[in-house]
């Protein structure tokens, strides 16, 4: 025998359906507590009359549960499990219970009991809508320094966690012929009627179990049966289909075009000791060829003042947390409502055993059935009353009720009140698929009307009430046969929307439209008045529908509230747009796996491990990582990189250029294809041969450029930039597609296939010769832009005559699986030899001693070959080219463009910031005159001094002027040379 | 996400496979480098960017590589129909376009709904 568990004062022996066997233990704000297993947090504080969760956002007032279900707007809570598992404005209404979860309040200091940020609410007459907007314009500097972090400060409710999340999240992609949102009577029945006709189904409800609006009604009868007990059957039934899915705990939260529907399923939040390969939530992305929408409705709270104390809350989240979770509200129950529905709410917690203080109804003709069955149990009903306020500092103590149009008021204690202003049917899914509503007058509620996409909407969400009519339509819905009978005990009748008679008209009281932005009907009836006559302005204006609970009970009392100050009918105030996601999603189940390491490919060459171990620092270029310099033993990277452009020069260097983006260029026409795509011409480069060459855009401007070796006479290995390759090949394809689909030519990416590893400096044909055969090296046989198929080391290789040093050069291109073996043995042998590895950092001074261009550092893409000085590559002779005609373009033939030039500072020893504007005279008035800018700037280790290089109007004819670099603090005059630094006569290269 | 008619693969794919590129039927002139400054404005930059149908071209980047002809509906986002590349701009079947016609209508755009409030 175990000791009987204290699960909460508040229990009803009998009612509910949790065992008593399974409990669990939390704590709330450091209290500890005992729940049964399948409670949410909101029904186990409730078990143990916990009333007071939270504070609200504006006016810190104390707030409770209000509702049973996902729409909640109050209570929201902090939820952890650990330091970094912690997760705030979680919905004390979603969230279930879990053995050893702590749970605490937010937006509140020093305690909940007793919260300072009250006062805001007996200030609040000077938080009135558009408070902010108005009050803190002036003056302009104090926005940034002081107001946003104070009201920062104040407002929001959770705070984020600190800690990196330590959980991982999953992603999976599902297609089916049909998916159906919400497994409530109307969902089950289109899902069996779907499974029956063999269509793969997707069945996906938000909550642990299936049954939707029978957790709280719980006398529907549906085939006989107990309409909740049906339900379980019919899921179990489903789930042993083959073809189908059925999915609890996950939201459909986004429809998109094309049946592309977005869920969010939740694995791990409800257990205690989740397994960790598991993932916390999945993100399923459903292609549905169908979507048959189920989502119901949610009630909605009626307007009137101060509804918004602890205990007051939704009749069906009452009967909910009696009729599943078997927890009683009160003790003596007040009801207020404007729909038959709240009592049913009423008859449940009377024969549970707690006492209805009044109906209070704002109608004078209740439905008859409910009025007579109230009249039954003994309950006394005021029809045509209202509720005109409500007393309780930190719950619920009394309503005032008064004979509407007027009469005596009188206070009737109660110590829970429930309400209900009707049901707001739920078309957020239906809306989202761009489906048009329409205004169902007599109802007062937006219903689907003409739809966008292939889905149909069942049930309480389509406006159909009445159980054998729901039915119904779910087996058309499905597409299938079904023999099934279903019976609700009431028909209900009413609603109302807007505000109730107990909420104004005067501009002190304080009745709640949306309970988590504060927004009471009298700002919206103020929103009016300042001039706002559209609904999404009203929105903006009074943030009313704006918080993360979306309006889900607020949207329609505002609608209803502006259309009656405004004088028009409903529909032509309109109604917000419903966005995607439906409830919040984590930005966890979003990202999945892409995160860290994943969050972006990382692209290393096949000789990335030998540089690090070589101690390389490495520098991103794209996605990839190149080894940016080599640094020794004290070295700091200036020191290193003034050693590395140095021995490059004095004896060699090696280098990895693997990431230099490659196409295989190959067939008949390969050579014609090129002549078009490149300004050079390429018809007279012969085999073994290659050439420096430049594309253009049809604009005529830079695009990028490479060394272009021909192999044969139908076959070229381009090489791009490092970044150009994938747009490079994309421009070629298009063209080659689109533009010139005659030419036989074949394009192939392949820059990953090949690692190169650069052998620069006197020393070079040394270094590779006796790893080199099948290829005589000598300058005469080999000449500078010679190319060879030979092989090094016995690996098939191709071996280019190139230089970007301006040095002897080689490009040793090997398979690249052998790139490492092939590096190890070439910078061995460099290396005793006294060369070094050098990275991208020299690899940019060297070539800028030699003025070499980097596309898209020295050009911008409004740079001509001509500007940057390369007008040598253009073929004059060629009749077309991409680029021929727009190079033509007056612009770009005229007098003082821009053109590439050396700049050497008259102090060697400053270095120019790259960027920095270039001026004539730096004593004109400001706006100065800008002539150009630095573009490449470096310390030259080996010409002992700075170099630049800039792109200056007319700069060709300015060589030997001196020009000005205004910097913030100084500025400093610059000599305008020609680009080439270092060996002006070229010599060194052919060496 | 979008679904869109492969011409080549002759399969429905998800966007994610595809790229966006540039107004379709705009030919290079044949003689480019004798036309005038106009004609070559007229080719390379000028675009008529309409709202509602409208002729592109995509590439299925990740996938067959090609690219091809789309009618897409801007307003809706729909996909009238996709042929391939070379081919002369196709009209658009009728039903499809008095599908077309009637999607626009239920279609909250940003006028019909914000335009509104400005």
């Amino acid at each position: 025998m175990s000791a009987p568990v204290n699960a909460g004062a508040f229990r009803i022996k009998g009612a509910g359906r949790h065992t008593p066997a399974r409990t669990a233990r939390f704590s709330f704000d450091g209290k500890s507590y005992t729940a049964l297993e399948g409670d949410t947090v909101a029904s186990a504080l409730l078990a143990h009359g916990v009333h007071l969760v939270g504070r609200s956002f504006k006016y810190h007032r104390p707030r409770g549960i209000l509702t049973a279900g996902p729409e909640e707007p109050n209570a929201l809570l902090d939820v952890s499990r650990d330091a970094a598992r912690r997760q705030p404005n979680v919905r004390a209404t979603v969230q279930e219970v879990f053995d050893g979860a702590k749970i605490a309040s937010q937006n509140r200091w020093p305690s909940l009991s007793f919260d300072v940020g009250a006062v805001n609410d007996v200030l609040s007459p000077f938080f009135a809508a558009g408070f902010y907007y108005k009050t803190f314009m002036w003056p302009k500097e104090a926005w940034h320094k002081l107001y946003e972090p104070i009201i920062r400060r104040a407002a929001g409710l959770g705070e984020a966690p600190k800690e990196e999340d330590p959980d991982h999240y999953a992603n999976r992609f599902a297609h089916c012929d049909v998916l159906i949102a919400g497994a409530g009577v109307a969902g089950l029945t289109a899902a069996l009627s779907a499974a029956a006709t063999g269509q793969t189904v997707m069945l996906v409800d938000e909550q642990p179990e299936v049954g939707g609006a029978l957790h709280y009604d719980a006398s529907t009868v549906i085939d006989g049966q107990d309409g909740y007990d049906w339900a379980q059957g019919a899921a179990a039934r489903l789930k042993a289909m083959p073809k189908v899915t059925l999915l609890t705990r996950t939201t459909v939260f986004g429809y998109y075009n094309h049946g592309f529907v977005g869920l969010a399923e939740r694995v791990t939040d409800h257990m205690a000791r989740p397994d960790r390969d598991l993932p916390r939530e999945r993100l399923w992305q459903v292609r549905a060829k169908k979507v048959v929408i189920a989502t119901g409705a949610i009630e909605r709270h009626m307007v009137f003042a101060n509804n918004d104390r602890p205990g007051i809350m939704l009749a069906s989240a009452a009967r909910s947390f009696l009729n599943h979770h078997g927890v009683a509200v009160g003790r003596n129950v007040g009801v207020y409502t404007a729909h038959d529905s709240a009592y049913e709410a009423a008859f449940d917690l009377k024969r549970a055993g707690v006492s209805i203080a009044a109906i209070v109804d704002c109608r004078a003709d209740p439905g008859e059935a409910v009025l007579a069955e109230a009249r039954a149990l003994g309950i006394d009903v005021l029809a045509g009353h209202s509720v005109t306020d409500t007393s309780g500092r930190l719950r619920i103590a009394s309503m005032t009720v008064a004979r509407n149009g007027g009469g005596n008021a009188r206070k009737i204690k109660v110590d829970a009140l429930i309400i209900s202003a009707g049901w707001t049917p739920s078309v957020h899914l239906f809306s989202q698929s761009r489906g048009k509503l329409r205004f169902d007058q007599a109802n007062q509620r937006f219903l689907p009307d003409i739809y966008a996409q292939n889905c149909v909407s069942v049930g309480a969400c389509n406006g159909t009430d009445d159980m054998a009519d729901l039915i119904d339509e779910a087996i058309t819905a499905g597409g299938g046969t079904l023999a099934l009978s279903g019976e609700n005990r009431f028909e209900w009748t009413g609603g109302m929307i807007g505000a109730a008679e107990g909420a104004g008209p005067d501009t002190v009281v304080k009745a709640f439209v949306d309970f988590q932005h504060d927004v009471t009907a009298k700002d919206i009836r103020l929103a009016v008045r300042e001039g706002m006559h559209s609904i999404e302005h009203i929105k903006r204006f009074t943030t009313n529908g704006m918080a993360s609970d979306q309006g889900k009970l607020s949207n329609m009392h505002g609608l209803a509230i502006a259309a009656e100050v405004l004088g028009r009918p409903i529909p032509q105030v309109g109604l917000t747009t419903f966005r995607a996601p439906y409830t919040p999603v984590t930005y966890g189940t979003l990202i999945a796996h892409s995160r860290a390491d994943l969050f972006d490919p990382t692209r290393k060459t096949p000789m990335h491990a030998l540089e690090a171990a070589a101690g390389a620092e490495f520098e991103d270029v794209g996605n990839w990582k190149r080894a940016w310099y080599f640094p020794r033993r004290g070295e700091d990277m200036h020191a290193a990189v003034n050693r590395e452009c140095r021995t490059v020069r004095d004896i060699g260097g090696v280098f990895d250029a693997s990431t230099l983006g490659k196409i295989e260029v190959v067939g008949p026409d390969a050579a014609q294809f090129l002549n078009l795509l490149y300004t050079n011409a390429w018809d007279t480069l012969k085999p073994g041969k290659c050439r420096y060459g430049i594309m253009t855009r049809e604009d005529g401007f830079i695009y990028d450029d490479g060394v272009v070796g021909r192999l044969a006479e139908d076959r070229f290995h381009v090489t791009t930039t490092t970044g150009g390759a994938p747009r490079v090949l994309h421009h070629m394809e298009d063209y080659l597609q689109t533009e010139f689909p005659h030419l036989k030519v074949w394009l192939t990416s392949t820059t990953e296939q090949w690692a190169v590893i650069a052998v620069q400096g006197p020393k070079a044909r040394e270094i590779i010769a006796p790893l080199v055969e099948g290829v005589d090296l000598s300058n005469e046989a080999f000449p500078h832009m010679s190319l060879a198929e030979c092989t090094v080391l016995g690996v098939p290789a191709r071996l280019f005559r190139v230089s970007f040093t301006g040095e002897l050069g080689f490009e040793v291109n090997v398979p690249a699986d052998y790139g490492a073996d092939v590096w190890k043995a070439i910078s061995a042998r460099a290396q005793g030899l006294g060369a070094c590895l050098y990275g991208t950092e020299t690899m940019h001074v060297l070539r800028a001693e030699k003025g070499y261009l980097i596309v898209g550092q020295d050009t911008d893409g409004t740079v001509t070959p001509d500007d940057a000085g390369y007008g040598w590559a253009v073929s004059k002779k060629k009749t077309d080219f991409v680029g021929i005609r727009g190079l033509k373009r007056p612009d770009l033939i005229r007098d003082g463009r821009k053109q590439l030039v050396g700049l050497k500072p008259k102090d060697p020893k400053d270095v120019l910031e790259e960027g920095a504007q270039i001026v004539a005279d730096p004593n004109q008035p400001k706006p100065m005159t800008m002539l150009g800018h630095v573009t490449s700037s470096y310390w030259s280790e080996n010409c002992g001094r700075s170099i630049a290089m800039a792109l200056v109007a007319g700069g060709r004819a300015r060589m030997g002027e001196t020009l000005y670099v205004p910097m913030t603090d100084r500025t400093i005059a610059v000599e305008v040379t020609d680009v080439v630094f270092f060996d002006k006569e070229g010599g060194r290269i052919n060496g | 996400m979008l679904l869109i008619h492969c011409p080549y693969c002759e399969e429905d794919r998800s966007e994610l496979e595809f790229r966006w590129a540039g107004e379709a039927h705009i030919a290079r002139p044949d003689a480019i480098s004798e036309i005038s400054d106009e004609e070559f404005a007229e080719y390379f930059f000028l675009r008529n960017n309409e709202k509602g149908l409208t002729y592109e071209r995509w590439r299925h980047m990740h996938g067959c590589g090609r690219f091809f002809n789309a009618a897409r509906d801007t307003v809706s986002d729909r996909f009238l129909m996709t042929y391939k590349a070379g081919l002369p701009k196709q009209p658009i079947p009728v039903a499809e376009e008095r599908a077309a016609a009637a999607e626009e209508k239920t279609v909250e755009t940003w006028e019909a709904t914000e335009g509104d409030a400005r």
